[in-house]
């Protein structure tokens, strides 16, 4: 108990069928980053420094839906949105409809630490950006090759009823890669789904806990459409007691107001950090909702959970513990 | 048991010295707001139409800040945004950034029930709002001489206080001619006999705002939230209804701590609200209502069922 701990996330609802070459390249992308999440730490960088150093990493790579290798809009697009929060006195900055801006959570620190403001959206964060001086780019940019084709198979999804199997290519991927019926998450196939978001909660040896989430969105989205990750209290939440960040379907984690329940549950019912991940996951998705997330307490545990199938996730703690996964 | 509404149209600085004829239609506006909603409920309405109702009825009023008579961003534009939730399956809609759409309240409910997402925002929310075919109106309709004086006013505090570097508080004291300039959103929440519960808000939100900035009224849990146990509506200053999770934290100390409406809304307004920031106004799935504010003022009215009505501005009296 006390020391630092760190959990970074690649986002939830993962297809069983990911080729093996995609998983390690995801394992090897979660430990790249707890490694500079834990160096940075060990320099004594502040949790908030941290968290957003982590997820300017998970942006930059195009592997996950955040930044470049953001889920792409209906029309073809990116628009990313972001939010960091500070456990020490809840300061809070989060920016949505972000289309130029190469790394959407520094925005929104800027949003938190030099605008009277906790949310810009849409043009009005990109002339903020722009007043800022931060590192900007063309749309084209976030856009790559694999996001353009899974656009084009969700379309095509919309297009007919979900009533087809999904191909098995083996079966020691993913013990849930059986003759089940489609797995779906936010109403596509999960073979298409981009799991959203990326994410990282740190507390320092202090015991003062950071979270921030990054995403593109929805794969197929409508243009203006704003998820969970941007909404303080549905994607990201820290305070004295823990931080968390959460991924999944947008929805469900709005409407169970997960991260604020995290912390809720362990203020108002005395429950410790895993043992509220787990009464959120399982207490406040109903209907259906699938989601996941990370969290750290300041008491310096770490935790993750969730009900979709698999999640991208790292976390470590001073204690020598680390652990990266896709699957439960 | 039995039904009950509340109904606010911003909390903030009003001074007691506000002059009649600033007064008064205020208070008639809440006072028609308020019976426009309790009609519906006796008509055997569903919450959700009644909150979505009587925030119309506000959004039209030019006196209080959502709809027309909006306050005014730094660029001298509206910017609107609003929400909406249904409390028994937390179904919500959320808009954003609305510059020509006449109710945004609706177009919210449109989002909740007509597309797969929960919220849309600025140019993607107007473009919902034309293929609905929802009624929009040129935006220059939405803008009130009041508010450009508003406008004009912030502004000029703002020098003031770069030039002599006065701390801000200071500077917040000096009552504009108007003496309401800090005075945010309009919002309704509705019970009816059997527990269903619903709520609305609505917003031009913060005076001389930067364009695209987004307050609390469209964040699920923080200016707006409703489930089984209650219906919140918050307005006050936006940045600090955010980080105290305002709305979701009513619900949750009841929750899970087991407080009364009554009390758990009067916890998070002085207890984790900073002060000067935040009102309420909520209702329990048993009829109850509570309008705790830490503001000088609210304007606010309420009913229940069993024939308690009230319309107020100042004063820390909530409905028992």
């Amino acid at each position: 108990m006390g020391g630092w701990a760190i959990a970074v996330h690649g986002g939830a609802g993962v297809d069983p069928n990911l080729p093996r070459e995609r998983q390690e390249e995801a394992r090897q992308l979660l430990t790249r980053c707890l490694n500079l999440g834990i160096s940075a730490l060990r320099s004594s960088l502040s949790p908030i420094d941290v968290v957003e150093l982590v997820i300017r990493e998970l942006e930059s790579d195009p592997l996950f839906n955040s930044g470049r290798g953001s889920a792409l809009t209906a029309k073809g697009t990116v628009e990313m949105e972001a939010s960091i929060m500070d456990g020490i006195g809840r300061r809070c900055g989060a920016v949505s409809g972000v289309t130029t801006v190469k790394n959407p959570i520094s925005l929104a620190r800027l949003v938190m630490d030099k605008s009277p403001h906790s949310y810009l959206g849409f043009s009005g964060a990109e002339e903020f950006a722009k007043q800022q001086g931060v590192e900007m780019v063309d749309n084209d940019y976030f856009i790559t090759e694999d996001n353009l084709g899974m656009l084009k198979l969700a379309k095509e999804a919309n297009s007919i009823i979900f009533d087809y199997r999904i191909p098995l290519t083996g079966s020691d991927i993913c013990e849930k890669a059986t003759d089940a019926p489609p797995l779906k998450m936010n109403g596509l196939p999960i073979s298409v789904y981009a799991p959203e978001t990326v994410g990282c909660v740190v507390v320092d040896g202090q015991g003062r806990c950071a979270a921030g989430t990054s995403t593109g969105g929805l794969m197929n989205k409508m243009s203006g459409r704003i998820g969970d990750s941007p909404l303080i209290g549905s994607g990201t939440y820290a305070c004295d007691v823990c931080a968390v960040s959460c991924t999944g379907e947008g929805e469900a984690i709005i409407r169970g107001t997960l991260a604020r329940d995290v912390a809720a549950v362990m203020e108002y019912k005395g429950l410790g950090l895993q043992e509220a991940v787990d009464f959120v996951i399982e207490r406040r998705l109903d209907g259906g909702g699938q989601a996941g997330l990370i969290a750290v307490s300041s008491k310096g545990e770490v935790a993750c959970g969730f009900n979709s199938v698999g999640m991208f996730r790292g976390c470590a703690n001073e204690d020598g513990f680390m652990e990266v996964g896709i699957w439960d | 048991m039995g039904w009950a509404i509340a109904l606010h149209g911003g909390a903030g600085d009003i001074p007691r010295s506000l002059p009649p004829d600033r007064r008064q239609p205020r208070e008639a506006a809440l006072r028609h707001s308020l019976q426009v909603g309790v009609a519906a409920i006796k008509a055997g309405r569903s919450p959700l139409d009644v909150v979505e109702l009587v925030v119309r009825e506000l959004e039209d009023h030019p006196h209080f800040n959502a709809g027309r008579g909006s306050v005014l961003t730094s660029d001298g534009t509206v910017e609107m945004e609003a929400c909406i939730m249904d409390g028994n399956t937390k179904r919500c809609g959320a808009v954003s950034g609305l510059t020509t759409v006449k109710n945004a309240i609706s177009l919210a409910r449109l989002v909740m029930e007509k597309t797969p997402h929960i919220y849309l925002g600025f140019d993607g929310a107007e473009a919902f709002a034309r293929d609905q075919g929802v009624e929009t109106i040129e935006s220059s309709h939405f803008i009130t001489p009041e508010n450009i004086e508003r406008l004009k006013q912030a502004k000029e505090a703002n020098r003031v206080q770069i030039d002599y570097t006065e701390p801000l508080t200071k500077v917040e004291e000096a009552p504009p001619s108007n003496g309401d300039s800090q005075l945010g959103t309009v919002g309704c929440v509705a019970v009816d006999g059997k527990g269903n519960l619903a709520t609305a808000t609505s917003t031009g939100g913060l005076v001389n705002k930067m364009a695209g900035r987004i307050g609390d009224t469209p964040i699920i849990g923080a200016g707006t939230y409703a489930n089984k146990l209650c219906a919140v509506s918050a307005t006050g200053k936006g940045e600090a209804i955010i980080r105290a999770t305002v709305g979701r934290d009513v619900a949750a100390l009841m929750e899970y701590k087991g407080l009364s409406l009554k009390e758990a809304a009067t916890y998070v307004i002085e207890e984790c609200a900073p002060s000067r920031t935040a009102g309420l106004v909520a209702v329990s799935a048993t009829g109850d209502v509570a309008m705790p504010f830490n503001t000088v003022g609210m304007f606010r009215a309420c009913a229940t069922e069993d024939g308690y009505t009230e319309v107020a501005i100042w004063d820390d009296e909530t409905c028992s």
